[in-house]
């Protein structure tokens, strides 16, 4: 038998789903309404005048050659750091996982990257790379005679912010990886040893699938993160440079809309990214999620 | 009973600081120098506040160029703006056109209106033709302005018995001369759009853009892509195959190339002199004239400035621009703005101040720091050499700096390139002009 709660108050429920409700209005309907808005309208920096251009903003985009080859960019960014961030983030909660002894402390300072702000990731490895002063560009020269000059190789400066990039995400996919490999019982590996499965053939067949909720989680989490939260460390390192090899989406809105003062074109551009972010999440949830077992 | 004296003391002399506060008239100041520029800054404030008791100017560093001005039009858009904003020469465009919806207090207005002395004939021309509107009226205050000047190693050029260059001719002969002594990249600059197109054209009398620079209206286009600038920046680009001349980035990336001795010659900003006064340890620098293109020209014309000035927007009470032109008139004064200049590098911005400094002997004990002044002042500016004034100008100077990046790393011809930054850049000019 089911029990069913009626509220007498007529206005009661909606008092109180009204503070969510507000919320949401506020700080998200609201921007992205803005933001639709603005990218019909070509405006001037100080908002005397406003005029409204129907899908000019947009076309103007598709015709620049540069913001088209941006997709393309954007992606192989996109899929590189969250590569490269995940498979380190796993191979060191395996091993951490297996440590016994200060088991605390090397977890403790596996996660400090994660408190540096990604300008100062950006920084951080700017200054080891740079051609200069920075030591691993120096021991690239020293050691293996290879030239590096991110200023002038654009393949470089794109291994760069996807190394900071990456680094930074570490720390943070390797928490959810250990509370994940904690989480599968002990019983099943201890089973499978016994049937003389090595450590290779148990993580393939037994803890992989069963991580699979947690890596799911983390694909999403860091493809968001490497498409959108990642033009600071842009911003600090190559400003999207040189000639453009490292201006992905996020960059050009924050570069065309803070730095160049034109909110219509920073506004379409906003509008294609949230089209993207919401297929994205789409294409993740019908097609990806059905395969990930809970 | 204690507590209570010491309640009624603490409540008084709060007030009595409040009342004091509000004894004068606050006065906000947005600039976008940090470090020991922004202590000097500071320091302006302090000094103007320590000398009346009428104005109170609040000084605040508000984050890089970009970041100000984005800030103050974010201010200005809520009805928050300050009284005073620095901004950079590339933002002039933009200040222009909001200087014609009456959101700028042009300074030759606000010096009139205020019956405040200001001579705009002691002001060196190249330095205020750029901020002038085509009457000639000053709008903005040039703060601190700057010019592309040559960085030398003396002590490299001595050792190996070199004369300075003067000629581009000149530039690539020494520096295979000290490639073979062992200098790793001879030759090197930045800011390059600013130092190798902007500068360039206007030292040898090339037109930027079309409609005086930009200065007659927003129908502009560029013209960038003329065989003198074409031939430039290939000549750069062949010393680049020839390894006398690695790109080190933009903006200032390339200094510490200069500051250790992999650079013997680098063109750049005169305002590095007090970095370089305090950073270069193990050699002499010196500073010299810019080399010219002799195909182009037997003389150089004039260079052209770089760096900020100060706009006054409007929307305060009229007893507040009072204190902006007293405040304004105090920091183009000749003490301070020699103080300033020598210190770093930035142009005296009057002929008195220029002066004050040759009396004081500045000039005479560090040979080389006129080097700015006298290039700006070479000639009368032309229609070609006085400045430019483009829209959406950040966003170009990005386009040139993508453009010449691709001749860097051997992508691109200097003409596909250059071809390449005008189709692109005038596509933004086309916007600014939709959105003005």
């Amino acid at each position: 038998m089911q029990k069913r709660v009626v509220f007498r108050n007529r206005w009661l429920p909606y008092m109180l789903v009204a503070p969510q409700i507000a919320v949401t209005l506020v700080f998200f309907i609201w921007p992205s309404y803005r933001a639709l808005e603005t990218s019909l309208f070509i405006e001037d920096a100080f908002g005397f005048s406003r005029q409204f251009v129907w899908f000019d903003n947009f076309t103007a985009l598709f015709a620049d050659p540069s913001y088209i080859a941006s997709f393309g960019r954007t992606l192989l960014f996109g899929l590189s750091v969250t590569a490269l961030s995940m498979g380190i983030a796993l191979a060191l909660a395996v091993a951490a996982n297996r440590v016994i002894h200060t088991a605390t402390a090397y977890r403790t300072f596996l996660i400090w990257p994660y408190a540096v702000a990604p300008a100062l990731a950006g920084v951080l490895w700017f200054f080891m790379m740079n051609p200069t002063v920075g030591i691993v560009a120096w021991w690239l020269e020293q050691w293996f005679g290879y030239d590096w000059n991110h200023y002038v190789n654009g393949n470089q400066a794109m291994i760069m912010v996807t190394i900071a990039a990456a680094w930074k995400q570490i720390s943070y996919n390797f928490l959810f990886f250990l509370a994940g490999l904690q989480s599968i019982p002990k019983s099943l590996i201890e089973a499978a040893a016994i049937d003389r499965a090595g450590p290779v053939r148990r993580f393939w067949t037994i803890v992989f699938p069963l991580l699979a909720p947690t890596t799911f989680f983390l694909l999403v989490v860091n493809l968001v993160y490497a498409f959108f939260d990642t033009f600071a460390i842009i911003h600090a390192t190559t400003s999207g440079g040189p000639a453009d090899a490292t201006s992905i989406l996020i960059y050009k809105v924050f570069a065309t809309g803070f730095l160049g003062q034109d909110y219509g074109s920073s506004a379409a551009q906003s509008v294609i990214l949230m089209i993207m972010v919401i297929g994205m999440t789409i294409v993740q949830f019908r097609y990806i999620d059905r395969r990930v077992n809970y | 009973m204690t507590f209570k004296i010491i309640a009624a003391a603490t409540a008084a002399s709060v007030l009595a600081f409040a009342a004091h506060a509000q004894d004068r008239t606050e006065i906000q100041f947005w600039h976008a120098m940090g470090g020991a520029l922004g202590e000097r800054v500071d320091q302006f404030a302090t000094d103007f506040n320590a000398m009346q008791d009428t104005y109170e100017v609040v000084a605040v560093y508000q984050g890089n160029y970009t970041e100000t001005m984005t800030a103050a039009i974010a201010a200005f858009r809520a009805g928050q703006q300050p009284h005073i904003v620095q901004v950079f020469e590339v933002g002039t465009a933009t200040m222009m056109s909001a200087a014609e919806n009456g959101a700028v207090y042009p300074v030759h207005q606000l010096m009139e209106d205020t019956g405040t002395a200001f001579d705009e004939a002691n002001y060196i021309p190249a330095v205020i033709s750029y901020y002038s509107d085509t009457d000639g009226n000053l709008l903005s205050l040039p703060f601190n302005s700057s010019t592309p000047v040559l960085w030398y190693n003396r002590t490299l050029f001595e050792e190996n018995g070199l004369e300075v260059p003067t000629t581009w001719d000149e530039v690539i002969e020494v520096s295979r001369a000290l490639k073979d002594a062992g200098v790793a990249s001879p030759f090197g600059m930045g800011w390059q759009s600013w130092t190798q197109i902007e500068t360039f054209s206007a030292w040898h009398d090339l037109q930027i853009g079309t409609l005086e620079n930009g200065f007659g209206g927003l129908e502009t286009e560029l013209t960038i892509n003329n065989p003198g600038v074409v031939n430039h920046i290939q000549r750069l680009a062949d010393m680049a195959d020839e390894g006398l001349f690695t790109y080190g980035g933009r903006r200032g990336d390339s200094a510490p190339m200069f500051v250790n001795g992999d650079t013997a010659m680098w063109i750049n900003s005169s305002a590095y002199y007090g970095d370089f006064v305090r950073d270069i340890t193990e050699f002499e620098f010196g500073i010299a004239p810019l080399p010219l293109d002799t195909d182009l020209r037997d003389a150089p014309q004039n260079s052209i400035i770089g760096g900020a000035t100060l706009w006054v927007l409007q929307g305060g009470e009229t007893v507040e621009y009072q204190g902006v032109a007293e405040f304004l008139a105090f920091l183009s004064s000749a003490e301070q703005q020699a103080d300033w200049a020598g210190s770093t590098g930035y142009v005296p911005i009057t002929t008195e101040s220029y002066e004050l400094m040759t009396e004081q002997g500045f000039f005479e004990e560090n040979p080389g720091t006129d080097t700015a002044i006298i290039q700006l002042s070479l000639n009368e500016p032309t229609a070609n050499s006085r400045g430019l004034r483009f829209g959406n100008f950040v966003q170009i100077r990005d386009i040139i700096n993508e453009e010449l990046e691709s001749v860097w790393s051997g992508q691109a011809t200097a003409e596909e390139a250059l071809n390449a930054a005008v189709q692109r850049g005038n596509a933004e000019l086309r916007r600014f002009e939709a959105a003005n």
